[in-house]
């Protein structure tokens, strides 16, 4: 009988809707997962970006140091950071998506 | 004998064709465009090639397009964070703002200001921020324009911004944001051919002169007797006595013919014609300290003189990655997705097309170091990439290179400058010419018109700062207001109107302060286009590169004044945020729509 006194199963999107305290968690789990993914990929890349210049700075030898005539440093910059950027880029924008249907699929449930 | 000057005609001919091709897919547009909303956004029918096409046509500017290149042959390595930045910026639109900010349904960054904190004032604050930074970002492309006609015709400087900015003007008034997108995207597509294939044929002629390297260990030296046309004033630093031949006013005395231009300072007057012997050191402008190969392939060796370039390059890195997001050019161009998830899929293209561009711009400067580096003389480097075909190349090569080049280049003008005034001048007809105008149509035509008009004038100016720096002022001030903004509002909800006016008034005055003061008077230190930064001390590269002082602080604002206020955060701020975050197609109260404009 105890089953009977509880409030009948609403379905989330409407507790989003009412913005009740079990809306607000839907809400802000879904904010909390997409701005922790994007703040992750920026970190990562960010620390290899930076850690780049100080790198030839501590070990200058490196600098000096050429693949198929062209020296590193110019190697590195002028294009192996562009795959980099872009495969990050890849991986954000699925993790991004799949969150969004994660959610989805747990908000239209009845 | 080398000489600066190419046959004008050829030029001519691919500057007007450029034009023409231009205001021709604009007119297929135009007759799809009929409504405002196909105005401003297209009506949001376009895909994400399409959109991303469209996006790094009118991203790859003049900056990118000439000014890189022309940093790089002055500083060496350090430069290529230029365009690292410049793409990198995406990855952090991508992360932050992408798919919230299209689903806002904001036209622009005032409506994004407006919807999320229910704020006019807000909202006008942003209309003049994104005026003044579409300004400060129109004036290198019509500086640029003017460099470029005058480098490969003899033009005087004016000429070029002014055909630019007519074109834009007709493009833009008569078409609107769909033709736009359509010449947007072809123009990127001819810009990466243009690129790829000149990079090929010069590189078989580096190949063919037996691949010299540009960083052997010695000061950039001509390769052949040069001439080189002084068109204003300069101060040079000469480090060793260079016999030359010299046709003007050394050292205020007149000189005509063979002449020793000593070790020290000597100032050569506007109009003065040297001949450099082959194989001597070019003498530098005095704001550029001569390199040799070793300092200038390697980071962070200060190659070119500017001194700190550790603060410079990481405040530099700051400005590049959070300033993209606030550009009012690139953002417009969200509007036009279907969907938030389509927004996120054309900032991923966006990254693949820049980067597959960008691999070729390191190339112009290192060639450069070998055979042009007379322009350290004159210290005007953005011209290198127009030069160097006349400098490698046997005729008929040399021409038909030079075409594509002038067409690729204007093409850059072209693009990015319709691109801002689009976005300028919406916002100015919107917001701060509204209601003095019955017809929309009309007060976006007046927009276009104001929008175009004052930064041509403003480069009617000789200000000598080199167009990437130019460029990146803009991105610092637009990383000091509109990335708080965007940041805090898509992800924080405590983010109020007072504190948003807060951190949007001090990031700005702070950024443009520092952005006034290294154009007008940094400049006074130095004689050339490379100036910016060049005045000295820790002072001067601060205010040079004010991103990574002005960025935190105004975070720092936005947020205490928030918090300080936080009894005022808006009502509707749970219902912005399904609206910013959930998937569309869930059925979801978002909030009343905003009507079309």
């Amino acid at each position: 009988m105890a089953a009977a006194t509880r409030p009948p199963n609403r379905p989330p999107t409407r507790e989003i809707d009412e913005q009740t305290d079990i809306g607000e968690v839907y809400m802000r789990s879904l904010l909390r997962a997409q701005l922790r993914r994007g703040l992750t990929v920026l970190a990562v890349v960010a620390v290899f970006l930076a850690a780049l210049p100080v790198l030839f700075t501590v070990e200058p030898r490196l600098a000096s140091v050429r693949i198929l005539t062209v020296p590193l440093p110019w190697l590195l910059l002028g294009g192996s950071v562009y795959p980099l950027l872009l495969a990050a880029s890849w991986w954000l924008v699925r993790a991004a998506e799949r969150t969004e249907r994660d959610f989805a699929e747990l908000v239209e449930r009845d | 004998m080398v000489s600066t000057d190419t046959a004008a005609w050829p030029a001519v001919l691919s500057v007007i064709l450029v034009a023409v091709a231009t205001l021709g897919v604009g007119a297929v547009g135009l007759r799809l465009s009929r409504t405002t909303s196909d105005f401003y956004v297209a009506s949001r029918m376009i895909g994400p090639r399409w959109n991303a096409s469209a996006i790094c046509g009118e991203y790859l500017s003049a900056a990118s397009f000439l000014g890189v290149a022309g940093l790089v042959l002055t500083f060496g390595v350090d430069i290529l964070w230029y365009p690292v930045g410049y793409t990198a910026g995406y990855l952090v639109l991508l992360a932050l703002v992408a798919a919230p900010l299209r689903r806002s349904g904001a036209y622009t960054l005032p409506d994004f200001a407006e919807i999320r904190l229910a704020s006019r004032t807000v909202r006008r604050l942003a209309s003049m921020l994104v005026v003044g930074i579409g300004w400060l970002y129109l004036l290198p492309q019509f500086q640029g324009a003017g460099l470029a006609l005058r480098t490969v015709t003899g033009a005087p400087r004016w000429v070029g911004a002014l055909v630019v900015g007519v074109v834009v003007m007709l493009n833009v008034v008569a078409g609107g944001m769909r033709s736009v997108t359509f010449v947007q995207a072809f123009q990127f597509w001819l810009k990466l051919t243009a690129i790829a294939v000149r990079v090929l044929i010069l590189a078989v002629a580096w190949q063919s002169d037996g691949a010299p390297d540009p960083s052997r260990p010695q000061l950039p030296t001509v390769r052949e007797a040069t001439t080189v046309r002084v068109p204003d004033t300069v101060r040079l630093r000469v480090d060793e006595a260079v016999p030359v031949t010299m046709r003007g006013t050394l050292d205020g005395v007149r000189v005509d013919g063979p002449v020793v231009l000593e070790t020290g300072r000597r100032v050569v007057e506007g109009g003065s014609e040297v001949t450099l012997p082959a194989g001597s050191v070019v003498p530098h402008v005095e704001s550029v300290r001569a390199a040799d190969g070793a300092t200038w392939s390697q980071p962070l060796a200060g190659a070119g003189g500017r001194d700190h370039p550790t603060y410079r390059l990481y405040s530099l890195l700051l400005a590049l990655f959070f300033g993209t997001m606030g550009l009012p050019h690139v953002l417009v161009r969200f509007y036009t997705n279907p969907d938030g998830r389509a927004a996120r899929r054309t900032t991923l293209v966006v990254i693949g097309l820049l980067g597959a561009f960008y691999v070729f711009t390191p190339f112009y400067g290192a060639m450069g170091r070998i055979y042009a580096p007379d322009l350290l003389l004159t210290g005007r480097t953005d011209a290198v990439v127009l030069l160097l075909p006349s400098r490698m190349l046997p005729e008929p090569w040399a021409t038909g290179v030079s075409m594509l080049l002038v067409a690729g280049a204007f093409a850059a003008f072209l693009s990015t400058s319709s691109g801002l005034t689009v976005s300028v001048a919406g916002v100015l007809s919107q917001d701060l010419l509204r209601g003095r105008l019955r017809s929309t149509v009309r007060g976006f035509r007046l927009g276009a018109v104001l929008a175009v008009a004052v930064p041509i004038v403003l480069s009617f100016a000789t200000l000598r700062t080199s167009l990437a720096d130019t460029v990146g002022l803009a991105f610092a001030v637009a990383a000091s207001t509109f990335c708080p903004l965007l940041v805090l509002g898509i992800w924080w909800r405590g983010l109020t109107k007072a504190g948003a006016v807060a951190g949007l008034v001090v990031g700005g005055s702070l950024a443009s302060g520092a952005v006034l003061w290294t154009i007008v008077f940094g400049a006074r230190f130095t004689d050339a286009a490379t100036s910016v930064g060049s005045s000295p001390g820790l002072l001067g590269a601060l205010l040079a590169q004010p991103a990574a002082w002005t960025v935190p602080t105004a975070f720092a604002v936005m947020v205490g004044v928030s918090l300080l206020t936080r009894r005022t955060v808006p009502k509707s701020v749970g219902r912005t945020m399904v609206r910013l975050h959930t998937p569309e197609r869930l059925v979801l109260d978002r909030g009343p729509s905003r009507r079309e404009p």
